[in-house]
C-alpha cells in the first residue's frame, strides 16, 4: 500500500508539474518548474533501486542543464514575452496530435507485463552498490557506445565555440 | 509492488504533454523545454523496466541519454545565441526568413 | 567482469576517422592556410577508405554491437565520397562566405564518423549515439555563417525537429528494450519470434516510433516540414552534404533495423511506409513545381527521391535492399553534381540561387550548363545518365516483389518531376541572359564536377558494375 501512495504522489506532482513547464507565460517560471520537476522524478528514480541515476539526474539535468537554460532565458526581453501569445494559433490541432499519443501509448502498454528477469535484482544490486554495477557495465560491456558518447561531448564543445564565441571574420 | 505499467502509463502521460507542448507554443526555449521533457518521460519508462526486468541496459541507455541531452542543449542554445544576435526575438513564428 | 580486449580489426576505418577529425582540430590552430587542411582531411578520408578492405575488416565486435559487413561497407563508401566531394566543392565557397575556419572540416568528418557508426550498428544503444554523433555536427554546419539570419534559422528548425524526432526514437527504443530485454538487433528479432511477441500492442506502437523517427531523418512526408528552410538556409556545400550523407545513413538504418530486428512484424511495418512513400512522392515532386530558390527545389527533389528509393525497403527483398543502396550512391554523384553548379554561381555580393538566375547560362558559361543539363537529365532519370538506371533497378525490385500499382504511382510523379528539373534546363538553353554571371571556379570544384560528371555517364552507360557491388555487398 505505501509503495502505491508514494507513486500516486509522485505521478500526480510530475503530471502537474510538466503541465506548469508548458503553460507558463513566464520562461523563466517555466525553468523553476521544471527544476522543480527533476527534484520529483530524481525522487522516484530512489524508488526504483537507481541512486546513480537519481544523482546525475540532479546533478546533469538540474546543475548544468536547466542553469544554461537560465542564462539563455534572460537574454530574453521578458517585458514584451509577457504580453504575446503564448500559443500558436493552431493549437488544437497540437492537442490532438498529443491526445492521440497518450491514447495510443496507453493502450499499448494498458497490459504490459515484464517477461524476462536478467542477474540484477535487487540483492545483487545492494550487494555491489549501484554505482559500482553500473559502472561496470559501462566499462565492459557498453565500452564502445561510452567511447562515442565521449565524441558527441567533444563536438557540443566546439559547437558552443564555433557557434556563440565572438571572432572576427576570416 | 507498484504495476510496471502504472510508471509506463505516467511516461505515456509526460511524453505527450512535452508533444502538446512542442507542437503548440511560440516559445522557442520552451520548445526546447518540451523536448526535454519527453526526454525525461523516456527516462522514466526506461528505469522502470530496467528495474523490473532486473537487467541494467534501461539505465546505460538513461546514462547516454542523460549525457547526450547536455550536449544538446549546449548546441541548442548556442544557436539560440546566435540567433538573437542578428535578430531579437524567440518566437518560432517570427522565423520567416524563407518561404515556398 | 574482466575486460575482454575487443577485437579491433572491424573498426579500424572508424578508429582511423577518428585520429583524422582529431589531428583536423588541432592542426587548425598552426595551420593558417585552410586549403591545406581541405587536402589533409581528403588524403585522410582517402586513406580510411582503404581500411575498408583490409584483411579481418569483416566480422562482428564489441559483443554484437558493431557490425562490419558488406552492407555495411558499401554505405561507408558513400559516406567517404560524400565527405570528399563536400570538401572539394567547400573550399573556395567557404572564403566566399567568410566562414573560413578550420572546425568546418573536423565537423564534416565527425558527422561522417556518425554515419559510418550507425550503419555498422548491431545495437539500438549503439545507433541511437552513433545518429546524434551526425546530427549535432550537422546541426553545427547547418549553422555555420553565424552572421547570416537564414543560416542561423536553418541551424534552429533543423536542431528543434531533429531532437524531437531523436526523443520519438528513444521512446520506440524503450518499449522494445522493455518487451524483450535487450537493445541488441539481433536477440531482439530471436526474442519477438521465440516467446511470440508480434501483434503485441507495444510491440507495434515501438515500430511505428521508429518508423517515425527515421521518416524524419530521411524527410519523408508528413515529417518533411524542417527540410526545405534547412537545405534553403544552411551553407550551400553543407546543403549538399546532408541532402546525401544523412538520408544515406537514415536508410542504412531502416533496412538495418526493420529487417534484421523486425523480420516478424514485416506486414505492419511495410503498412506503415507505404502511405508514408506515396504521400514522399506527391508531396515532394509537387510543391518542388512552385519553387523560385533553386536549393528549395532541390530539397523538395531530394524529398520526393527519398520516396523512390523508400520503394526497395517496401520490397524488402535482397534485390530491393541492393537497388536501394544504389540509389543512395548514384543520388549522392547527381546530387553533389548539381549542388557543385549551384555553388559555382555564388559569387562576391551574389547568391545565384534563384531559378532566375539560371537564364541564358548556355550563352554565357556553355560548359557550366551543359554540366548543370547532364545532373538534371538524370536527377529526373532520363537515359542514358545514373538516374535513369537508379530508378529503373528500384522499380523492377518493386514489381518483383509483387509492388506493380505502386511502381506505376511512382512513374506518374516521376514524370512530373521532369516539369521542374527541365524547366532549369529551358532557363538555361532557351532564354537570353539578363546580366552576365560570373563563375566562381577553383581546380578543386573543377574535379569535383570531373567525378560527378564521369560517374553519373558511367553508371548510366555500364550500371552492371555498381549493381554487383551492391548485390555483393548484400548478405
Amino acid at each position: 500500500m505505501l509503495p502505491k501512495l508514494f507513486f500516486g504522489y509522485f505521478a500526480f506532482a510530475i503530471i502537474v508539474l510538466s503541465l506548469l513547464v508548458i503553460t507558463r507565460r513566464n520562461p523563466v517560471h517555466s525553468v523553476m518548474w521544471m527544476l522543480l520537476l527533476f527534484f520529483q522524478i530524481a525522487s522516484m528514480y530512489l524508488f526504483l533501486n537507481a541512486e546513480f541515476i537519481a544523482a546525475i539526474q540532479v546533478i546533469v539535468y538540474a546543475g548544468a542543464i536547466l542553469v544554461l537554460f537560465l542564462f539563455v532565458v534572460l537574454l530574453l526581453n521578458l517585458r514584451e514575452e509577457l504580453l504575446t501569445n503564448r500559443f500558436i494559433s493552431a493549437w488544437p490541432v497540437g492537442l490532438v496530435f498529443a491526445g492521440a499519443i497518450f491514447a495510443g501509448a496507453v493502450s499499448a502498454v494498458a497490459a504490459f507485463v515484464p517477461n524476462f528477469s536478467g542477474q540484477y535484482t535487487v540483492d545483487v544490486i545492494n550487494r555491489e552498490t549501484h554505482t559500482k554495477a553500473l559502472g561496470q557495465a559501462l566499462y565492459t560491456d557498453f565500452l564502445f557506445p561510452f567511447e562515442i558518447a565521449s565524441l558527441i561531448l567533444l563536438i557540443a564543445i566546439i559547437g558552443a565555440i564555433v557557434l556563440a564565441k565572438k571572432r572576427m571574420r576570416s | 509492488m507498484v504495476p510496471l505499467n502504472w510508471y509506463l502509463m505516467l511516461s505515456a502521460a509526460v511524453f505527450s504533454i512535452g508533444v502538446f507542448g512542442f507542437l503548440t507554443r511560440r516559445n522557442i526555449i520552451i520548445m526546447f523545454m518540451s523536448v526535454e521533457l519527453m526526454l525525461n518521460a523516456v527516462n522514466i519508462s526506461l528505469v522502470a523496466f530496467s528495474h523490473y526486468l532486473q537487467d541494467l541496459r534501461g539505465q546505460v541507455l538513461v546514462f547516454f541519454i542523460v549525457t547526450v541531452a547536455a550536449a544538446e542543449a549546449a548546441i541548442g542554445l548556442a544557436i539560440i545565441i546566435a540567433l538573437f544576435r542578428n535578430k531579437a526575438t524567440a518566437h518560432v513564428d517570427d522565423m520567416n526568413e524563407m518561404k515556398g | 567482469m574482466p575486460l575482454v580486449m575487443p577485437d579491433l580489426k572491424p573498426i579500424t576505418p572508424e578508429i582511423v576517422m577518428t585520429c583524422l577529425a582529431l589531428f583536423i582540430l588541432v592542426a587548425d590552430v598552426f595551420i593558417k592556410r585552410k586549403e591545406t587542411l581541405a587536402l589533409l582531411s581528403i588524403i585522410g578520408m582517402a586513406a580510411a577508405a582503404f581500411t575498408f578492405a583490409l584483411p579481418g575488416a569483416l566480422n562482428t565486435t564489441f559483443g554484437g554491437m558493431f557490425i562490419s559487413d558488406g552492407y555495411s561497407m558499401f554505405f561507408k563508401i558513400v559516406f567517404a565520397l560524400n565527405v570528399i566531394l563536400t570538401i572539394l566543392i567547400s573550399v573556395k565557397y567557404l572564403a566566399v562566405e567568410r566562414v573560413n575556419f578550420g572546425e568546418y572540416y573536423a565537423l564534416l568528418l565527425f558527422s561522417t564518423l556518425g554515419m559510418m557508426i550507425m550503419a555498422s550498428a548491431g545495437d539500438l544503444i549503439v545507433l541511437y549515439l552513433g545518429l546524434e554523433l551526425m546530427a549535432l555536427s550537422t546541426y553545427i554546419l547547418a549553422g555555420f555563417i553565424r552572421y547570416d539570419m537564414k543560416s542561423n534559422e536553418a541551424a534552429l528548425k533543423y536542431f528543434l525537429l531533429g531532437s524531437f524526432a531523436s526523443a520519438f526514437l528513444l521512446y520506440g527504443i524503450s518499449l522494445a528494450y522493455g518487451l524483450t530485454g535487450t537493445t541488441n538487433l539481433d536477440r531482439i528479432a530471436m526474442t519477438i519470434s521465440e516467446k511470440g511477441l508480434a501483434g503485441k500492442p507495444a510491440l507495434t506502437l515501438s515500430m511505428i516510433m521508429i518508423a517515425v523517427a527515421f521518416s524524419f531523418k530521411i524527410a519523408a512526408v508528413p515529417f518533411h516540414m524542417w527540410a526545405p528552410d534547412a537545405y534553403e538556409g544552411a551553407p550551400t556545400s553543407v546543403t549538399a552534404f546532408m541532402s546525401v550523407g544523412p538520408k544515406a545513413a537514415g536508410f542504412a538504418v531502416i533496412g538495418r533495423v526493420f529487417l534484421m530486428a523486425f523480420p516478424m512484424v514485416r506486414a505492419e511495418w511495410v503498412a506503415v511506409f507505404i502511405p508514408i512513400a506515396i504521400m514522399t512522392m506527391a508531396v515532394g515532386n509537387i510543391v518542388a513545381l512552385s519553387q523560385t530558390n533553386i536549393k528549395r527545389m532541390l530539397a523538395y527533389s531530394s524529398i520526393a527521391h527519398a520516396g523512390y528509393a523508400l520503394l526497395g525497403i517496401i520490397a524488402g527483398t535482397a534485390d530491393g535492399l541492393a537497388s536501394m543502396m544504389n540509389y543512395m550512391l548514384i543520388y549522392a554523384f547527381m546530387n553533389m553534381g548539381a549542388f557543385a553548379v549551384i555553388i559555382m554561381l555564388r559569387s562576391e555580393g551574389f547568391k545565384g540561387d534563384a531559378i532566375s538566375d539560371y537564364e541564358g547560362l548556355s550563352k554565357t558559361h556553355p560548359l557550366a550548363a551543359a554540366l548543370m543539363l547532364v545532373f538534371m537529365f538524370s536527377l529526373t532519370g532520363i537515359p542514358p545518365t545514373a538516374g535513369f538506371m537508379g530508378k529503373f533497378y528500384i522499380f523492377m525490385a518493386a514489381i518483383n516483389a509483387g509492388y506493380t500499382w505502386l511502381v506505376i504511382i511512382a512513374v506518374i510523379f516521376s514524370a512530373i518531376s521532369a516539369y521542374f528539373y527541365l524547366r532549369i534546363v529551358m532557363n538555361m538553353y532557351m532564354k537570353d541572359p539578363k546580366e552576365t554571371v560570373t563563375l566562381t571556379t577553383s581546380p578543386s570544384m573543377g574535379l569535383a564536377l570531373a567525378i560527378t560528371t564521369v560517374a553519373v555517364l558511367a553508371i548510366g552507360v555500364l550500371p552492371a558494375k555498381v549493381i554487383y557491388l551492391a548485390r555483393v555487398a548484400f548478405p
